[in-house]
């Protein structure tokens, strides 16, 4: 026992996590019996006995659990405790519970536990729909009702979206550069443990006095500065989810730039890694504005500050500002990794090389330069300086350009292929570009001052995020989890109850969110626990799709566990594709590739015979593979 | 394809045009916006129309029979085709771009003898002050005379609201600590409901208020019989904010959502 508690792990984290909570309780304690103040303050907006503990205990966890072991022990000057890389691979489901630093086994761990919060958050919605099916109040009071919908946002956003991508990429990224792992293994699986404790904190601010922060996941202060203790869980679970993004994000880049395989140049990366590249410049670039947003917050709540107290010269409108000079840039966090999923998967099942490959890269750092400029979209009718509303729209506009090259190109690269559509991958990819564009036609539309005036805030925009968030985003999220099952897992799922997913989900997002922009034109506002009776059919159509697309859900999880479990043996590479992740077995050996593999041509060369992308190690090293040159076939007229 | 392009957008912008998007229409800025939204939609349609069109297309025509383990043509991209849709759609989304710069200008042009109306938002109210024609008040209700342009000059005094008229097109935030208005020219006698629309706290559903626009005999009727006694629950200065804060706190133990950090 006393062996195991000096170990990291569980037992340590526990007693990490109690000490930590323990030594912010008694700090705040111990300095209020000094300064002569009353030991608990509980104002709504205070609390310091809660959430400095909040902050103190998930780091007492992770000091425990052995996050920070290795690093400790090399900044103390103490002997490093050699790699034994019994840190890496996953032999038992318990692998899977421990400080891993293998790329393979935090890429599952961030899927599984984000798939957990999608239900979670999918829960929250249920929750809201059940409420909105009638006009009237039913289920739940209108405080309960605010927390469901922010709560909901925030879990589906910090917590499935943004995650589920950096936990794909993190399973396939470093295979299919060719590298042996991520750059920072350790900092890696930090990333993966800070996720837990966001979500635990989110979900946790349900039991704070006064309920779930309700101020929306967009927290306006001053709404926000004055809400109840919740709203401080929002600003601390925030920078967890935060930091775990950042670390990602750098760990993706050093990667990238730095440990792609010999003769991977550029123009030789696969979308997907592309795609990861201009995500994570994102990512680090923007992300500490919503963590300054929440801080400033944070500190207006707890140490009266005033950065957007009016009474005390603060300005309110600079919190939107801040907080949307990261949360558009956001919108194509969880959009561009899935961009790059769909251009893998497409060029895979068309047996064709993504069309415009050059353009597709241009266009995703294009979009990149674009968002930083777009945000104040989100402020037309805020009351900001009108002047910049012009300037502002115009750049919103131009975005739709690249991503409308993007469509274009990935229905270029299904012309002359040969398009199998037996994968349900492949099913969602296609599905993906129509619903797609309809959340792409909406955000043009609401991008026109004009009309914005008249739809923002109601459930036109709603609509527009589900069409673009679910429609887009969450379609390729499944087609990544579909295209690359059977590398993670070595087995095969079933492709029956893929297809029952993939229509029930279809016809669901469709049903659910449609209505939603018809409603929303006609006048009702978004954010409120009750409406007009004239939307009633509308509310009640969604609700009950709603509740079926997440009665879908279900058939899905029940295919991964099953197949996960019992699923036929995959293979190497079931889709016959060309990137190196296919060309080692399923799933990969621990440390990838015996020897590092040799990039000869691009990513996509399918229908060049003898082109390759690849020579892995142990192919004939003699014979000499000359390097393949992107063929100059052009359409036939 | 093309011809099957042109048939589905225009059956889809024949169709979508039926409808009225926006609903009722009772203020003169509703129609350049109407007609955008109706412009926009039929491109929209159009543009819809490609992508299936042409996704269905490469569905039917190259779709790999079972079994079949050939390629498709490499083909790797077409520069002249790529650099057309790059340039057309810059062309139609600064196209929109220019035509909504045209109908903002055209919507926000003040009028000199437009009618100046306070609007002051709160948890969960709207309070409304006509500085013209001798300080009246209204409480929940709003009185304008049709066919003159209104600004509404708004106020919040807690936290940001919301003003938005669904049949009048237009909205804007009230923000606290800062000044923001509202271009209003209502051109259709009715009653109407203002609606908040940014989330406010708990009640932000239900903060609502009646608009009455009326002919200009019965507005000043209605005008002349208002009080000119500022209401108790509008609280207009700092000072008289923070007091009646400090009392509210009192007697109900906290409040919540209030945007006043403790001093």
């Amino acid at each position: 026992m006393a062996a195991a508690i000096r170990q990291p792990g569980w037992y340590r984290g526990a007693i990490g996590l109690v000490l930590g909570a323990a030594f912010g309780f008694g700090l705040v304690i111990a300095l209020r019996a000094i300064s002569g103040l009353d030991l608990f303050q509980t104002e709504q907006t205070g609390y310091p006995h809660v959430v400095v503990p909040l902050i103190t205990a998930p780091f007492g966890f992770l000091f425990g659990f052995g996050a920070f072991d290795y690093w400790f022990r090399w900044a103390a000057g103490k002997p490093t405790i050699p790699e034994d890389h019994s840190g890496h691979g996953a032999y038992s489901w318990k692998d899977y519970f421990k400080f891993n630093t293998d790329h393979k086994v935090i890429g599952t761990q961030y899927v599984v536990t984000t798939l957990f919060f999608f239900l979670i958050g999918g829960l929250l919605a249920l929750l809201m729909r059940a409420e909105l099916a009638q006009p009237g109040a039913q289920i739940v009071a209108a405080s309960t009702f605010n927390g469901l919908f922010s709560t909901h946002a925030v879990v589906m956003i910090f917590l499935f979206i943004i995650p589920v991508f950096a936990g794909l990429a993190n399973y396939v990224l470093p295979l299919m550069i060719g590298a042996p792992d991520m750059a920072f293994p350790r900092l890696n699986a930090l990333s993966f443990w800070l996720l837990p404790i966001a979500g635990l904190i989110f979900i946790g601010s349900f039991l704070a006095p006064g309920g779930a922060f309700d101020a929306g996941w967009t927290g306006y202060a001053p709404l926000s500065t004055g809400a109840p203790l919740g709203q401080s869980f929002f600003n601390i679970g925030v920078q967890f989810a935060g930091a775990s993004s950042i670390a990602t994000a750098l760990n993706f880049l050093v990667t990238i730039i730095t440990m792609r395989a010999p003769g991977m140049n550029l123009w030789r990366m696969p979308l997907l890694v592309w795609a990861n590249l201009s995500t994570s410049l994102l990512v680090v670039g923007a992300t500490p504005f919503v963590a300054g947003a929440q801080f400033m917050v944070f500190f207006d709540r707890i140490l009266g500050m005033n950065f957007f107290n009016f009474l005390e010269g603060g300005d309110v409108i600079s919190y939107q500002h801040i907080f949307w000079f990261y949360s558009h840039p956001a919108v194509y966090i969880m959009m561009l990794p899935g961009f790059g999923i769909i251009s893998e998967i497409i060029s895979t099942h068309a047996r064709k090389p993504v069309f415009g490959y050059r353009l597709m890269a241009l266009a995703l750092i294009g979009i990149v330069v674009l968002s930083y400029s777009v945000w104040a979209h989100h402020m037309f009718v805020a009351g900001m300086f009108s002047w910049l509303r012009v300037p502002i729209m115009i750049t919103t506009l131009l975005i739709a350009v690249p991503t409308g090259i993007k469509v274009f190109s990935w229905l270029g690269t299904l012309f002359y292929g040969k398009i199998h559509t037996y994968s349900t991958a492949m099913l969602f990819a296609l599905a993906f570009i129509i619903t797609f564009t309809v959340g792409g036609i909406s955000g043009v539309m609401l991008g026109m001052i004009p009309i914005d005036i008249h739809v923002s805030d109601t459930y036109f925009v709603v609509a527009h995020i589900h069409f673009v968030l679910f429609g887009g985003s969450v379609f390729t999220i499944f087609a990544g989890i579909y295209h690359w099952f059977p590398k993670m897992t070595g087995r095969m799922y079933d492709e029956r109850l893929g297809r029952i997913h993939f229509w029930g989900t279809v016809i669901g997002t469709w049903l659910a969110f449609v209505p939603m922009h018809w409603i929303g034109m006609d006048g009702m506002p978004r954010r409120v626990a009750d409406y007009a009776t004239q939307y009633g059919d509308w509310n009640l159509l969604i609700s009950v799709s709603a509740f079926a697309l997440g009665a879908v859900q279900l058939v899905f999880l029940y295919n991964m566990i099953v197949s996960w479990r019992f699923g036929p043996k995959a293979g190497n590479n079931p889709w016959r594709a060309n990137s190196i992740e296919w060309q080692v077995t399923s799933p990969p050996p621990v440390f990838n590739f015996d020897e590092i593999p040799r990039v000869v041509g691009g990513p996509y060369e399918y229908g060049t015979p003898g082109a390759r992308h690849a020579i892995m190690g142990g192919e004939d090293e003699g014979a000499e593979v000359p390097e393949t040159k992107p063929s100059t076939v052009t359409a036939p007229s | 394809m093309v011809l099957a392009v042109l048939v589905l957008g225009v059956v889809q912008s024949v169709i979508l045009l039926q409808f009225d998007w926006f609903g009722e229409a009772a203020a003169t800025e509703a129609a350049p916006i109407d007609t955008m939204m109706d412009v926009t939609v039929v491109i929209s349609s159009f543009i819809f129309a490609i992508v299936c069109v042409a996704l269905g297309y490469a569905l039917i025509k190259w779709r790999a029979k079972p079994g079949d383990e050939s390629d498709g043509l490499p083909i790797h991209g077409n520069t002249k085709l790529e650099i057309i849709w790059t340039i057309i759609p810059v062309i139609i989304v600064l196209g929109l771009g220019g035509y909504s710069w045209a109908v903002l200008d055209d919507i926000e042009k003040t009028d000199e003898n437009a009618l100046h109306v306070n609007a002051y938002a709160q948890q969960f109210a709207w309070t409304f002050g006509y500085p013209e024609d001798g300080n009246k008040w209204s409480e929940g209700v709003l009185h304008v005379p049709v066919n003159r342009q209104v600004i509404f000059d708004l106020q919040a005094q807690d936290v940001i609201h919301s003003f938005w008229v669904p049949e009048w097109r237009i909205k804007k935030d009230a923000v606290p600590g800062l000044a923001t208005d509202a271009v209003v020219t209502p051109d259709k006698e009715g009653t109407y409901q203002l609606v908040c629309a940014e989330l406010c706290g708990i009640g932000h559903t239900t903060m609502r208020a009646y608009v009455i626009v009326e002919s200009e005999e019965k507005y000043e009727a209605w005008l002349s019989k208002q009080t000119t006694e500022v209401p108790t629950s509008l609280l207009k200065t700092k000072d008289e904010y923070l007091e009646a804060e400090a009392k509210e706190q009192e007697e109900s133990g906290g409040i919540e959502g209030s945007g006043v950090v403790e001093e």
